[in-house]
């Protein structure tokens, strides 16, 4: 009798840890809520290295992974432009990232870059991922894929992923401004409510 | 200099030329257009919000469903359209149902959607989920789901599987036979 609760109990763990080690492997391994975002230096529109460190007075940031081409990421880059105009001022500015490969994905090179920027007036920095290595960091997997930040004495802590807000057909129609409630509450010392939203977005190539 | 003055002139006459045949196509092509959109009203397009979808995604009838997450303006799906239209074709008498769901928006159904669906000629079934609330639903279809698309389940009764990735013929067909054994 023993023997078999100990044989039990040998099964069952070994179910349990199987069982794990499989969720970990299908996961995304990019940043949870709470992990340090490691900085980038990633060229900006201007030509421009630009890094995280380099905002000496940000209290955090906007990390938007956006595009030129993907309709739901147009759909959101007016959305963006204000977050920017809004949050910059009170320590949170937008940094946008383009993840894609332009030869996977045309529409997205350099100089169409510098062109979408130009024509919607981007008051914040539109870096390549030239490498494609600091999207998977993130484990962003489509645009517009939004991470907020927060700078702390150990880095910059991820305290939102997802979402903009839940409406992507209508800015008039949103009920919930997630990462303007996010902001908001990194901005009064709380913590975030609604840390991790999902919305559709194009894979990022 | 002179050159870039020369390059931004005949961009600048390029698009005038292609503005003036847009322009033309639409007032010569009048009659044309109109006979088009009553073509397309024999599409019949089922829109669904998420409350009447799930019902989809639930069905306990031992057959095996393929639903497919797509969008005609997204490239990598549009590209694997044709497996799944392959696999319709050749399990139609094995109990196996494809179903495509477009994620389009809503305000393209006429002008992007149905010519597509008449254009490729698509088969199988194909309906439009417009629910813009995504957060509510996307994580009902899975958790592991990001929300990047080509997305796609195989379900049959209470066993299912979900795929956030794009798909080869081999690819699709052997994970619907797993469900066939």
């Amino acid at each position: 009798m023993k023997n078999l609760i100990k044989l039990t109990l040998a099964v069952a763990i070994v179910v349990f840890i199987s069982a794990f080690t499989l969720n970990k492997t299908e996961a995304n391994n990019g940043y949870g809520i709470g992990d340090i975002a490691e900085d980038f230096s990633l060229k900006n529109i201007d030509g421009k290295m630009v890094s995280m460190s380099d905002y000496k007075d940000a209290k955090g940031f906007i990390i938007a992974f956006t595009c030129n081409t993907c309709p739901f990421a147009v759909k959101y880059e007016d959305r963006i432009i204000q977050l920017n105009n809004k949050y910059a001022s009170k320590g949170y500015p937008v940094i946008a990232i383009m993840p894609n490969d332009p030869n996977k994905k045309p529409g997205n090179d350099f100089a169409a870059m510098k062109k979408r920027a130009k024509n919607k007036g981007f008051t914040f920095p539109y870096l390549m991922d030239t490498n494609q290595n600091v999207f998977p960091k993130f484990g962003a997997t489509k645009t517009p894929h939004m991470f907020v930040l927060q700078k702390t004495k150990k880095g910059n802590v991820v305290e939102y992923i997802g979402a903009v807000d839940d409406n992507y057909k209508d800015a008039s129609a949103v009920k919930t401004k997630y990462v303007e409630n996010a902001v908001n509450a990194l901005l009064k010392g709380d913590k975030v409510k609604e840390s991790e939203t999902k919305a559709i977005g194009c894979s990022i190539k | 200099m002179n050159l870039k003055i020369v390059c931004i002139t005949i961009l600048i006459l390029m698009s005038c030329i292609d503005g003036n045949r847009k322009h033309e196509k639409r007032v010569v092509g009048n009659d044309i257009v109109k006979e088009k959109a009553t073509d397309l009203d024999s599409i019949a397009l089922e829109i669904y919000n998420f409350a009447s979808f799930e019902k989809l995604l639930n069905k306990k009838d031992d057959k095996i469903y393929v639903i497919n997450f797509w969008a005609t303006w997204c490239a990598p799906c549009v590209k694997e359209l044709p497996h799944f239209e392959k696999l319709n074709k050749n399990y139609k008498g094995s109990n196996v149902e494809v179903i495509l769901v477009s994620l389009d928006f809503p305000h393209l159904y006429e002008s992007k959607l149905k010519p597509y669906i008449k254009k490729k000629d698509l088969k199988s079934r194909v309906i439009a989920l417009d629910d813009p609330d995504m957060n509510s639903w996307i994580p009902k279809i899975s958790k592991d789901w990001s929300g990047s698309i080509p997305a796609t389940v195989i379900y049959k009764n209470d066993i299912r599987k979900f795929f956030e990735k794009s798909f080869s013929y081999d690819e699709l067909e052997k994970e619907v036979k797993q469900f066939l054994k």
